[in-house]
């Protein structure tokens, strides 16, 4: 485990503020990040250095919570606690904000880009989830307004192949969403962490789903397709608990990773440290068992809120952290 | 609320503030690494108003120097304080207020939790919850009205 996860470089993203959140461009060739300081960065490599490429800077009143790109790499969206959300459009090195979707009545949390590009989802403190569609003239209307959480919603993260998403919540559950009939219905409700939801990331299968949470556990948790006709419509697959991670994390989990390239799964936790799981070979899909295999404790010198891993190249992982800086590591699976 | 014609506790007990710390020589030798301890950090919070009385946070028995526990090396503070009623609107203010004044006076390294102490407030969890939940900690202080409420309690009174 000793040199599992080296340092490549550390850079600051957000002088004297927080760095929230980090996103890869689906090529992998630009990261966005955004903070406590209202501005979102573009950063490309040049040279073998991280360069900053863009500011962001006249978009939103507050905090920039998160960002996403969308599966064509050529718009970002972000999320601000203004109550808004930005649509910025990519033109050469520049990008300008083409639309502000507002409607939400407190913080926006979360914004994700469905894998076909035309449907948005954003969440907020004002316990909605909205979905958003994208029509030919890029015009963004709201589809639906899903009230299924009681409390502050944390993120949203869609399906990597289904038009199904998940979001996650202070009310301590992660609800799953899919349409039907021209509207979003709520079609799963995971009960188990005894505290915020603070992240959820689905593997590449888009079978399981690991989710994060204040109560310093990761739980994996597996489709169960019941392959049940009832009444000629199909019943929703439902998902169980089928692995909790208790005891490696001794503060709030912020955030969690899943590698569609490796199958690792990377933390971003409360108490400065990075972590690396891997599911242990041969275990029972149904009962699997994960090992630590990676832990940098001192990774920031404050809390971490966000891990992402590279989309194209193996084990190349960013993080950012509460102290305004954002790390690059190299992630070194074990043989 | 601060200003309201009703005051939720009107007759509160008032305790006897605690002296200056004593200094030791210890304290004064500048050869020595001086770690931040308890009385320190109680030091740092117990002049806060309560937002409703012209008492401080000690005189009101919010916050005692028991409940203030500091560890240098490893970076963490933590401070459990005792609404004066059980009901009291303001525990979560009080909360933040006290949590404030540490994440600016200490350095950034700190990891700061403030809770009620236990049995001691009808919402306690929700409460503590609240706290602890650094996005909506940061959300409340970009609220201009509730930053200028927790700077009143924070100021220091002539």
């Amino acid at each position: 485990m000793k040199d599992a996860l080296t340092l490549l470089t550390q850079v600051t993203a957000h002088p004297d503020s927080r760095c929230w959140f980090l996103a890869w461009n689906p090529s992998g060739t630009l990261l966005a990040s955004c903070g406590g300081d209202k501005i979102i960065r573009i950063w490309g490599k040049e040279d073998g250095t991280w360069v900053c490429k863009s500011v962001l800077g006249d978009g939103h009143q507050r905090t920039v919570r998160k960002v996403a790109w969308s599966p064509c790499g050529n718009y970002l969206a972000s999320a601000s606690f203004d109550a808004t959300t930005c649509i910025w459009m990519k033109k050469k090195e520049e990008f300008e904000v083409v639309t502000t979707l507002e409607g939400h009545e407190n913080e926006v949390k979360s914004v994700a880009w469905a894998p076909s590009g035309n449907l948005l989802a954003t969440c907020s403190r004002d316990k909605s989830v909205w979905v958003w569609e994208v029509d030919e003239e890029e015009e963004y209307e709201c589809v639906s307004v899903l009230n299924s959480h009681t409390q502050d919603v944390k993120h949203v993260v869609w399906h990597p192949h289904q038009e199904l998403f998940a979001s996650a919540s202070y009310d301590d559950t992660v609800k799953l969403y899919r349409e039907e009939e021209d509207d979003w219905v709520c079609c799963a409700t995971l009960e188990g962490h005894t505290s915020t939801v603070w992240s959820l990331t689905f593997d590449q299968s888009g079978e399981q789903l690991a989710t994060c949470s204040d109560d310093k556990t990761l739980r994996i948790w597996r489709q169960i397709k019941t392959g049940e006709e009832q009444g000629g419509s199909k019943k929703d697959p439902s998902w169980k608990c089928v692995c909790t991670l208790t005891g490696y994390h001794t503060r709030t989990v912020y955030d969690v990773s899943w590698s569609h390239l490796t199958g690792s799964l990377a933390t971003a936790c409360g108490d400065n440290a990075i972590r690396i799981f891997e599911e242990d070979p041969g275990s029972d899909p149904m009962q699997p068992t994960f090992s630590l295999t990676a832990h940098m404790p001192r990774a920031h010198t404050q809390d971490v809120n966000c891990v992402a891993w590279h989309p194209k190249e193996p084990g190349l992982l960013a993080s950012c952290s509460d102290e305004g800086d954002m790390a690059f590591w190299q992630y070194q699976r074990p043989e | 609320m601060v200003g309201g014609s009703q005051l939720e506790n009107a007759n509160p007990l008032i305790y006897q503030r605690s002296g200056e710390r004593q200094v030791t020589a210890r304290d004064e030798d500048e050869e020595l690494h001086d770690k931040i301890d308890d009385r320190e950090i109680f030091d740092l919070i117990r002049s806060i108003n309560d937002p409703e009385h012209p008492l401080s946070l000690e005189e009101l028995n919010v916050l005692e120097e028991i409940r203030v526990k500091a560890d240098d090396d490893e970076s963490t503070v933590s401070v459990e304080f005792t609404p004066t009623i059980p009901h009291c609107s303001m525990a979560t203010l009080i909360g933040l207020s006290i949590k404030v004044k540490l994440l600016r006076s200490l350095p950034e390294r700190f990891k700061v939790d403030v809770h009620i102490t236990p049995g001691t407030h009808a919402s306690e969890h929700a409460v503590n919850k609240q706290l602890a939940d650094k996005e909506r900690v940061a959300a409340a202080l970009e609220n201009s009205h509730l930053l200028e409420v927790v700077n009143q309690c924070l100021s220091a009174r002539s």
